[in-house]
C-alpha cells in the first residue's frame, strides 16, 4: 500500500473522506484511515488541507529510461483518405507551443498511400521535419501495420513527447503502442502544458464521467505519450511560407506483419454530421418527444445556418443516429451557439458542450440542469417553442441575414 | 439481530430496480394515461423470473423468499404502481393460494407455469354485496358428481381479464357460513361458463385491469377444489396476510419516489429568493416523511422475515397493509404540496403517485379491516 | 472455444454528483455497477456460447468487493469468475492493469476470444483493451459493434466516426465492444439467488498471479496523478418567462445582440 496518512498531520476534517469517489478512506477516532477499498486513484491527497496523506515517493518502474536521450515531440499526423485530420493540425499547433518552451522540434509522422502534399501541410501549421511513409500497404489504417512502423520511428527518433488525436484510430493506435514500448499512456486529453521546471508534460483530463479534472505526468518513463480529445485545442492559421524538412522513410512492412485484413470500408450512408465545425447547433434531448419531433428541430437549425445535435438519450432511444451525439460519449463541441432542445443537462452532455459561448436550454422542467449553465433559458415544451421560433425567425428576423 | 439483506437480495434489488428504470419507467406515465395494459413489460417480467420470486426452484421459483418478493414489489413501486398491483395480484395473492394451500399435484400443474410467469393469477373473492364483509358472498359451488357447478359474479378482480388460472371463493354450504361453507376452486380461463364481464375505469393504478368475471353454470373438476372442501375462506385469510406484505412493499417504494420527487424539488425551487427546502415548513414535512417511511420499510422487511423463518404474521402483516398504505398516501399528499401547482399539472408525475397511492388503503382488505383484524389479534393476547 | 471477458466494477458516474461547495464529489448513495460496454462484451461472449458452446469465463481486478460485480456476471451466465486482488495491485494504470490481466489470462492457459468493453465510464480511457492485446500478442479490433464467426476466423465491424469497416481476423482475436453491439440481458432472479454458490469464484493475488512486485499497480504505472480538481461552473443566465411568442421574441433580440442570428 502506497497511500499513508501522516498522523500527527492529520486533524480528522473528514474531507478525504468527502473527496474519495470509492470510499476507500474514513475517519476513526480522529484520523483519516484507509480502508481496502482504496484504489491509490490519488484523489484524496489534493484534498487534504493539512498535507496529511502521502502517495509515497515513485517507485522506479520496469523500464527505466535515460529520460535525457529523449527529446523533440512527436505527431502522429492521421489522414482519412488523403486529408489530414483537424486534430492533427490542432496537435502540430498546440505541440508548436510546447516545442517553443523546451526549445526542441516538432516532427510528425504521415502514414499513407499518395500523402506526399500533406507534407507541406504539416509544415505549414508548424511542423518541423515530416516523416512520410508513403506505402500502398499503408493505405489504410492497420492496428499492426501502424504499429510496427511507429514503434520503430520512436525507437529511432526517441522523441520525449508523442501525441495522437483521440480518434477511432488514435485510441487503437497509441495504446498498443504504448504498451509495446512499455510507456505512459494519457488518454482523451483536453489541456497540455509543460512544467518547464521538471520538464514534463502536464496531461490534463476529465475523469469520473467529466465530474472531475485531473492532471497526469509520466515522470520516469518516455516518451510521454497522449491522445487528444478532438476540437479542444485551436487550429493554428496555416503559414505556407513556412519551411520544413520532408524525410520520406523506407516501409519495412510485410503481409506477415498484418494480423487484421481490412475487407470493407463503408462510410456512413449519409454524410456524417459534422458538429465539431459547425458554429450553431440545435440539438434534442429525450423532451423533444420522438424521433417524428427532429425534423423541428432541422427547420430550426437550418434558418439558422446550423446542424441538428442529439444527447445520448435521444441517441439511445435510436431517434437519431449516434453521429449527432454531444456529450461525454459523444463528440466535444464548441460552436458559437448551442439551443439545447429537451436535454436535461446530465454531466455527461455538459461535458461535451459546456464551452459553446452562448447556450439556450429550452425544457419543460424548470428544475433541468441544463438552465444551471444556460445564457438564456425557457421554461416549455419543445414542440411548441421550436415552432414559435421558426416562425418569429421567418416573420422577423430574416432580412437580418442577408 | 442483523438488518442486512444477503448479498443475493441486494444483486436482486439492483437488477429489479435497472429494470425498472430502463424499461417500467418508460411506459408509467402513458399507460396511465391511455389505461393500457402493458403486455410486453409482463413478458418482460416473466423471463425474468420476477412472478415466482417467493416459491422454491421445485415450482419454477426463483426461491428468493417473501423477502425477495418484498424488495422487488418495493423496487417496482418506486417506478409504477400500476405494474406493481399486477404482480400483487398474481404472485402476492393468486399464485400464492395455489403455493400455500394447493396438493402437490395442484403445485405441479398450476403452481409451475404461473410462477414461470408462463401464465398468468388472479384471485377472485370481492362481489358486489360482499367486499369487507367477505363471508357474504354469493357465488354458489353445488356438487354434481366429479364436478362443481360454479354460478355467481364477482368483481374489481385484478388481472381478472388476462389471467389463465383464477382463485375463486365459492359457497358450498349457505347453512354453515364462513366456517365451514365456503370453498376456494382453481378455475382455468376458458373453462365453458366462464366469461369475462365490463371492465372497470379507475382514479389509479390506471394501467392495471379490473375486471367483472361472471360464472355461468361452470364446472369445475372436484379435483381443482383448493384446500379442504369448505375451509374457503382460510384459504383467503392465508393468502391474504401473505399478500399484505408485498402490498406494503409496493407501498414503501411509491412513498421513496415521493419523497426523492419532493427533496429534488424543495432543493430547486427558489421563492422568495432561496430555495423552498430553507423553509422550516417545508423541512418538517420532509422529515415526517423520511422518518415514517424508514419505520415503514424496516416494518415490511422484518414482517417478510418472519414468515420466511416460519413465524406467525396475521397481525403484523395486517398492521404492515394499515401502516404503509396510509403512510404512503400521506407522503403522496405532503409531495404535491411541496410541489404546489407544478405537482397538480399532468406534465408532472406527481399527481399520477398521488392518485395511484390511493388504492392502497382499500384494496385487499380497507384500513378498517386491518384495524378490525388487529383489534382482535392484540385483545386476544388479553 | 474458451471466451474472457476482463470486466470493471465502477462507480456509477451517471449518478455522481458535485458538492457546490466544495467542488467535491459526492459518492454517498453512488452505486457500484459493471461498466457498461463490459456488459455488452459479456453479453456478445454468451450469446457466441449460446451458438458455438465452450465456456465465458470473467476476470477482473479490483478491490475485494469488485466480488459483486464478478457474481452478477455469473448471474448472467458467466461459467467462471477470477477475481484478482492484492493490495499491491492497487494504484495501477492502464499499462499495469494490462499486463496483471494479460499473466492472468496466460496462467489460465490462454483462450481463443478475448472480448472488453470499449472503454470504462470512469476513466474513458479505451486503453486497457489494446494493451491487454499486445501484452498477449494477439491481434486487436477496437469498436466492434457486430462479430461473426466461422471456423476459427472472425468477420467484424469496426465503427469509426464516419461509417463502419469490415475486418476479418483469425483467432485467437481481442475485440473491444461498443454499446451498439446489443442490449445486455439482465440476470434472471433464479441465477441471482444461485451466483454466490461454491465453486463460481476464484480470488488470485499478487503470488497467485505470479507476477513481482515492481510491474504491478501504483510501481508497474508510468503515469501518475499529480493533481484533480473541479471543473469550473458557469454564472447564472436569464430565464425568458412569459407567452411563448413574447419568449422567443425576447430571445430573438437577444441573440441579435450577440450577432448570432
Amino acid at each position: 500500500m502506497n497511500l499513508k496518512v501522516i498522523l500527527d498531520k492529520c486533524d480528522g476534517c473528514g474531507l478525504c473522506a468527502q473527496s474519495c469517489p470509492f470510499g476507500g478512506i474514513v475517519v476513526e477516532g480522529g484520523k483519516a484511515k484507509v480502508l481496502d477499498v482504496c484504489t491509490e486513484c490519488g484523489i484524496c491527497p489534493e484534498s487534504c488541507p493539512t498535507k496529511a496523506l502521502d502517495m509515497g515517493g515513485v517507485a522506479v518502474g520496469p523500464a527505466e529510461q535515460g529520460t535525457a536521450a529523449y527529446r523533440h515531440i512527436l505527431i502522429f499526423a492521421e489522414q482519412r483518405d488523403l486529408k489530414l485530420t483537424r486534430v492533427a493540425k490542432q496537435l502540430v499547433g498546440k505541440a508548436r507551443d510546447l516545442a517553443n518552451l523546451l526549445g526542441v522540434k516538432v516532427k510528425a509522422a504521415l502514414l499513407g498511400k499518395g500523402v506526399e502534399p500533406l507534407a507541406q501541410e504539416l509544415v505549414a501549421v508548424g511542423a518541423d521535419v515530416v516523416f512520410l511513409y508513403d506505402d500502398p500497404k499503408l493505405a489504410n489504417y492497420q492496428t499492426d501495420a501502424y504499429t510496427k512502423v511507429m514503434f520503430e520511428l520512436i525507437n529511432a527518433e526517441k522523441p520525449e513527447i508523442v501525441l495522437f488525436g483521440a480518434t477511432h484510430i488514435g485510441r487503437d493506435l497509441a495504446p498498443r503502442l504504448a504498451q509495446r514500448l512499455a510507456t505512459g499512456l494519457t488518454a482523451d486529453c483536453t489541456e497540455l502544458e509543460i512544467d518547464e521546471g521538471e520538464r514534463l508534460l502536464l496531461q490534463t483530463r476529465p475523469a469520473f464521467g467529466g465530474n472531475i479534472m485531473a492532471t497526469i505526468t509520466c515522470p520516469e518513463h518516455r516518451p510521454q505519450m497522449a491522445t487528444v480529445r478532438p476540437g479542444v485545442l485551436r487550429e493554428p492559421d496555416p503559414d505556407p511560407s513556412r519551411r520544413g524538412e520532408v524525410v520520406v522513410k523506407a516501409v519495412k512492412v510485410t503481409d506477415a506483419d498484418f494480423g487484421t485484413v481490412v475487407l470493407q470500408i463503408i462510410k456512413a450512408a449519409k454524410q456524417a454530421v459534422n458538429l465539431e465545425d459547425a458554429e450553431i447547433i440545435v440539438s434534442g434531448g429525450r423532451g423533444v418527444g420522438g424521433p417524428d419531433k427532429f425534423p423541428l428541430l432541422e427547420e430550426l437549425a437550418g434558418l439558422l445556418g446550423g446542424v441538428v445535435g442529439a444527447s445520448r438519450a435521444a441517441v439511445d432511444s435510436g431517434w437519431i443516429s449516434h453521429d449527432h451525439q454531444v456529450g461525454q460519449t459523444g463528440k466535444t463541441v464548441r460552436p458559437k451557439l448551442y439551443i439545447a432542445c429537451g436535454i436535461s443537462g446530465a454531466v455527461q452532455h455538459q461535458a461535451g458542450m459546456k464551452d459553446a459561448s452562448c447556450i439556450v436550454a429550452i425544457n419543460k422542467d424548470p428544475l433541468a440542469p441544463i438552465f444551471q449553465l444556460a445564457d438564456y433559458g425557457i421554461v416549455g415544451d419543445v414542440k411548441e417553442i421550436v415552432p414559435a421560433m421558426v416562425a418569429e425567425i421567418k416573420a422577423n428576423w430574416m432580412e437580418g441575414k442577408l | 439481530m442483523d438488518f442486512h439483506f444477503t448479498k443475493e437480495h441486494q444483486l436482486l434489488r439492483k437488477m429489479v430496480r435497472e429494470f425498472a428504470n430502463d424499461v417500467l419507467a418508460r411506459t408509467a406515465a402513458e399507460i396511465d394515461e391511455t389505461g393500457r395494459w402493458p403486455a410486453e413489460n409482463v413478458k418482460l417480467m416473466a423471463d425474468l423470473g420476477l412472478f415466482g420470486l417467493p416459491f422454491p426452484h421445485e415450482y419454477g421459483g426463483a426461491g428468493a423468499g417473501e423477502m425477495g418478493y418484498a424488495i422487488a414489489l418495493e423496487e417496482i413501486g418506486r417506478v409504477c404502481t400500476s405494474t406493481g398491483t399486477i404482480v400483487g395480484a398474481h404472485t402476492g395473492i393468486g399464485a400464492m393460494a395455489i403455493y400455500l394451500c394447493g396438493t402437490e399435484d395442484q403445485k405441479r400443474k398450476y403452481l409451475l407455469p404461473l410462477a414461470r410467469g408462463e401464465k398468468l393469477a388472479a384471485f377472485a373473492l370481492t362481489e358486489p354485496n360482499a367486499g369487507s364483509d367477505a363471508a357474504a358472498i354469493q357465488t354458489m359451488a353445488v356438487r354434481d358428481g366429479d364436478e362443481f357447478v360454479l354460478n355467481g359474479t364477482k368483481i374489481w378482480i385484478t388481472n381478472g381479464d388476462v389471467a389463465d388460472v383464477v382463485t375463486v371463493m365459492a359457497v358450498t354450504d349457505r347453512g354453515l357460513g364462513a366456517r365451514g361453507g365456503v370453498t376456494a376452486f382453481i378455475v382455468e380461463k376458458g373453462t365453458p361458463g366462464f366469461e369475462v364481464g365490463s371492465l372497470e375505469h379507475k382514479l389509479g393504478i390506471r394501467g392495471s385491469s379490473t375486471a367483472e368475471l361472471v360464472f355461468n353454470d361452470c364446472r369445475i373438476p372436484k379435483d381443482n377444489v383448493l384446500g379442504d372442501f369448505g375451509a374457503g375462506f382460510i384459504v383467503a385469510m392465508k393468502t391474504l396476510d401473505v399478500g399484505r406484505i408485498g402490498l406494503g412493499a409496493g407501498c414503501i417504494g411509491g412513498a421513496q419516489a415521493c419523497l426523492d420527487a419532493a427533496c429534488r424539488f424543495a432543493k430547486a425551487r427558489r421563492q422568495f429568493g432561496k430555495p423552498i427546502a430553507d423553509n422550516q415548513a417545508i423541512q418538517w414535512m420532509i422529515a415526517d416523511m423520511a422518518t415514517e417511511l424508514e419505520i415503514a420499510r424496516w416494518f415490511v422487511y422484518r414482517t417478510a422475515w418472519m414468515m420466511d423463518t416460519g413465524q406467525k404474521f396475521t397481525r403484523e402483516a395486517a398492521m404492515v397493509k394499515l401502516y404503509c398504505s396510509e403512510m404512503a398516501s400521506r407522503a403522496a399528499n405532503k409531495c404535491l404540496q411541496i410541489h404546489g401547482g407544478m405537482g397538480y399539472m399532468k406534465s408532472f408525475p406527481v399527481e399520477r403517485m398521488y392518485r395511484d397511492a390511493r388504492i392502497a388503503e382499500i384494496y385487499e382488505g380497507t384500513s378498517e379491516v386491518q384495524r378490525m383484524v388487529i383489534a382482535g389479534q392484540v385483545l386476544r393476547q388479553y | 472455444m474458451r471466451i474472457v471477458v476482463p470486466l470493471k466494477q465502477v462507480p456509477d458516474t451517471n449518478n455522481v454528483r458535485i458538492d457546490p461547495k466544495r467542488g467535491t464529489l459526492i459518492r454517498e448513495g453512488v452505486p457500484s455497477i459493471i461498466n457498461p460496454e463490459d456488459k455488452n462484451a459479456l453479453e456478445l461472449a454468451l450469446s457466441v456460447k449460446a451458438a458455438r458452446g465452450g465456456e465465458v469465463i470473467v476476470i477482473s481486478m479490483g478491490p475485494p468487493q469488485a466480488e459483486e460485480a464478478l457474481r452478477e456476471a455469473v448471474a448472467m451466465g458467466a461459467d467462471k469468475a477470477i477475481l484478482l486482488t492484492d493490495r499491491a495491485f492497487a494504484g495501477a494504470d492502464t499499462l499495469a492493469t494490462a499486463t496483471t490481466l494479460g499473466t492472468a489470462i496466460r496462467k489460465l492457459g490462454g483462450c481463443q476470444l478475448i472480448l472488453c468493453g470499449r472503454q470504462a465510464i470512469d476513466g474513458d480511457t479505451a486503453q486497457v483493451g489494446p494493451q491487454l492485446a499486445e501484452n498477449l500478442g494477439v491481434p486487436q479490433v477496437t469498436y466492434v459493434r457486430r462479430l461473426d464467426l466461422e471456423d476459427g476466423v472472425a468477420t467484424v465491424e469496426r465503427e469509426l466516426e464516419d461509417g463502419h469497416e469490415v475486418i476479418q481476423v483469425k483467432l485467437p482475436a481481442l475485440f473491444t465492444v461498443t454499446k451498439e453491439a446489443n442490449k445486455p440481458r439482465y440476470p434472471h432472479a433464479r441465477a441471482i439467488m444461485s451466483c454466490y454458490g461454491p465453486g463460481k469464484l476464484e480470488c488470485w493475488s499478487l503470488a497467485d498471479v505470479g507476477l513481482s512486485e515492481e510491474t504491478v499497480g501504483l510501481n508497474g504505472s508510468p503515469t501518475k496523478v499529480k493533481r484533480t480538481f473541479s471543473p469550473q461552473p458557469k454564472g447564472q443566465g436569464e430565464m425568458l418567462s412569459g407567452t411563448k411568442q413574447e419568449v422567443v421574441k425576447a430571445l430573438c433580440r437577444r441573440l441579435r445582440g450577440r450577432s448570432l442570428l
